[in-house]
């Protein structure tokens, strides 16, 4: 099954990626697809987006997860379920319904602008959906809601199986919080850190329910996604799927590129 | 510890956990409001519930969206289980150097974006909608298909197998059990943690699924919840309350799901960590 729905698919679109037509009338036309992905600002704006959203996002995420796991797996701290729970609540819901709801809550006239004015943070409404920069941080601001908690299950399952003698060792030899944190913790977590950070860069650059329904990709191109670009490339205006399969394959090796990059980081610290 | 740290600790896991709910109380206290109150940012719940429960089910096709998404996921959910369950055993019961690396070759699936195999996966449905139209574009079945096995899922099995008491395989096939029947009547029943936490991780996924039933379904007949939602939230004349009562509506499979098999579901996370 995973041959006939994943791999078969993929070396259909290697062999589309080196074609072009409108529909299903393609022709091979070698490498003019690739070249094009060089000059297409829609591309190279989408690309740009992902990155952002990739340098601000996932290190944001992983650091804020890891941060609140931790103290969640202090054994004399109260009410731990239920911060548990509400902390993992978000993953509960659909991509899309959330999506709906944070167009509203950031919208000009919508609940965050004026909560933020009534306390007088701002002097007046900040464009959250119609302004480039804030498009993008209203973005960021919904994935790291949605994800957050969902790397936090990871971790705190990671920090469970870590012997709590360890931490009692190093209290004896003199060890503070910070240093049990980045002594024992985070080399005890590597590979779990490892793991999320590559399904989170994995997800953002895949990155396209809340694009589509919070901001529709505007303004401009400013919050497009890549998936979003396949999309409108294939079914939205006059379908090129050549070109379309050119695009994901250029996501292809981004995510090797990204992954490489991941696991060599997290090797380093090893030696 | 000192005290302040402690309130400190608190104090930041409150806003966090203020922050994390917030959007979902706002959902459904403005489920309860007219849509003038919802844009004005009405924080108390109102009277309006019903009204607009009913101009949801006047105005859209709810309960036949609802159908699509419970066919979809439900079955979706079922096949996946037992698919993954069975491989990620079979990898783990019966290891050899050529499974494992047909199983490295598998976990490379993990890296493919969806969005890279939707162009040729709907040309692929396309042209066996002439054929089979049953499996074509358009039907439940070319939604559930290219979803029902995932590489996590195989993986989420074989991780948890390792940790599965292997003489209680060996006991059963001595009573004389064949192979599926140690499989059904003894992994299947002590696995049940694993299982609920995949049956979550699926369904939700499932459920909430939203690029690839919006390429392939394409009659508003066959319409999911996520189709549904987007649609109504990209409309020009939107009424807030309405559009809310129906996200709350759509978030309730999963929330329940969720709090019904909560214990179950973060053992079996675990138990995949180790």
């Amino acid at each position: 099954m995973i041959f006939a729905f994943y791999f078969y698919p993929m070396l259909q679109a290697l062999l589309m990626s080196f074609q072009s037509g409108a529909g299903t009338n393609l022709t091979f036309v070698g490498l003019d697809n690739y070249k094009r992905l060089f000059t297409d600002p829609t591309f190279i704006a989408t690309v740009t987006n992902t990155f952002i959203y990739l340098i601000v996002q996932v290190p944001v995420m992983i650091i804020l997860a890891l941060f609140i796991s931790v103290l969640l797996n202090d054994p004399k701290l109260k009410f731990k379920g239920f911060f548990r729970t509400a902390i993992f609540l978000p993953c509960v819901t659909s991509l899309v319904a959330y999506s709906v709801i944070f167009k509203y809550l950031f919208s000009n006239n919508g609940l965050i602008n004026t909560m933020l004015m009534k306390v007088a943070l701002i002097g007046e409404p900040i464009q959250w959906l119609t302004d480039p920069f804030w498009a993008k941080m209203t973005i960021i601001i919904a994935i790291t809601w949605r994800w957050t908690g969902y790397n936090m299950i990871f971790y705190l399952s990671a920090l469970q199986n870590i012997d709590n003698s360890i931490y009692e060792a190093a209290k004896i030899d003199g060890a503070s919080a910070f240093q049990q944190f980045f002594r024992i913790t985070v080399p005890m977590l590597r590979p779990i850190i490892l793991f999320t950070s590559i399904t989170s860069t994995i997800g953002t650059l895949q990155l396209f329910d809340e694009v589509v329904n919070i901001t529709k990709g505007g303004p401009g191109n400013a919050t497009m996604s890549l998936s979003q670009y396949i999309y409108n490339l294939s079914f939205k205006y006059t379908p090129d799927f050549g070109y379309a399969a050119t695009v994901s394959y250029a996501i292809v090796i981004l995510i090797v590129i990204f992954s490489i990059i991941q696991f060599k980081v997290a090797g380093d610290r090893n030696g | 510890m000192g005290n302040l740290k402690r309130g400190l600790t608190y104090l930041f896991l409150t806003v966090v956990a203020i922050v994390s709910i917030f959007p979902f109380l706002w959902m459904i206290i403005s489920a309860t409001n007219k849509s003038v109150d919802v844009t004005k940012g009405r924080l108390l719940p109102g009277s309006h519930l019903g009204q607009n429960f009913n101009k949801l089910l006047d105005s859209v096709d709810l309960v036949p969206a609802l159908m699509n998404s419970a066919k979809i996921s439900v079955t979706t959910t079922l096949l996946a289980l037992l698919i993954a369950s069975l491989a990620g055993y079979g990898f783990e019961i019966f290891r050899s150097k050529t499974k494992d690396r047909i199983f490295n070759i598998l976990l490379l699936s993990m890296m493919i974006p969806f969005a890279a195999l939707m162009v040729p996966l709907y040309r692929m449905f396309g042209s066996i909608s002439g054929a089979l139209p049953f499996i074509g574009i358009d039907t439940a079945a070319s939604v559930i298909l290219p979803t029902v096995t995932t590489a996590f899922l195989i993986f989420f099995f074989r991780q948890s197998t390792k940790m599965f008491p292997k003489d209680m395989l060996e006991a059963g096939r001595m009573d004389g059990l064949n192979e599926l029947g140690v499989f059904f009547r003894i992994y299947v029943p002590t696995m049940k943690t694993t299982y609920a936490a995949a049956a979550i991780i699926t369904f939700m996924s499932s459920w909430n699924n939203f690029l690839w039933p919006l390429v392939v379904l394409q009659s508003p007949g066959q319409r999911t919840i996520p189709l549904l939602i987007s649609n109504l939230g990209s409309s020009y004349s939107p009424d807030f309350g309405v559009i809310m009562t129906a996200i709350v509506i759509a978030t309730l499979p999963t929330a329940l799901l969720f709090f019904a098999m909560q214990k179950h579901f973060v053992a079996g996370m675990m138990g995949s960590v180790k």
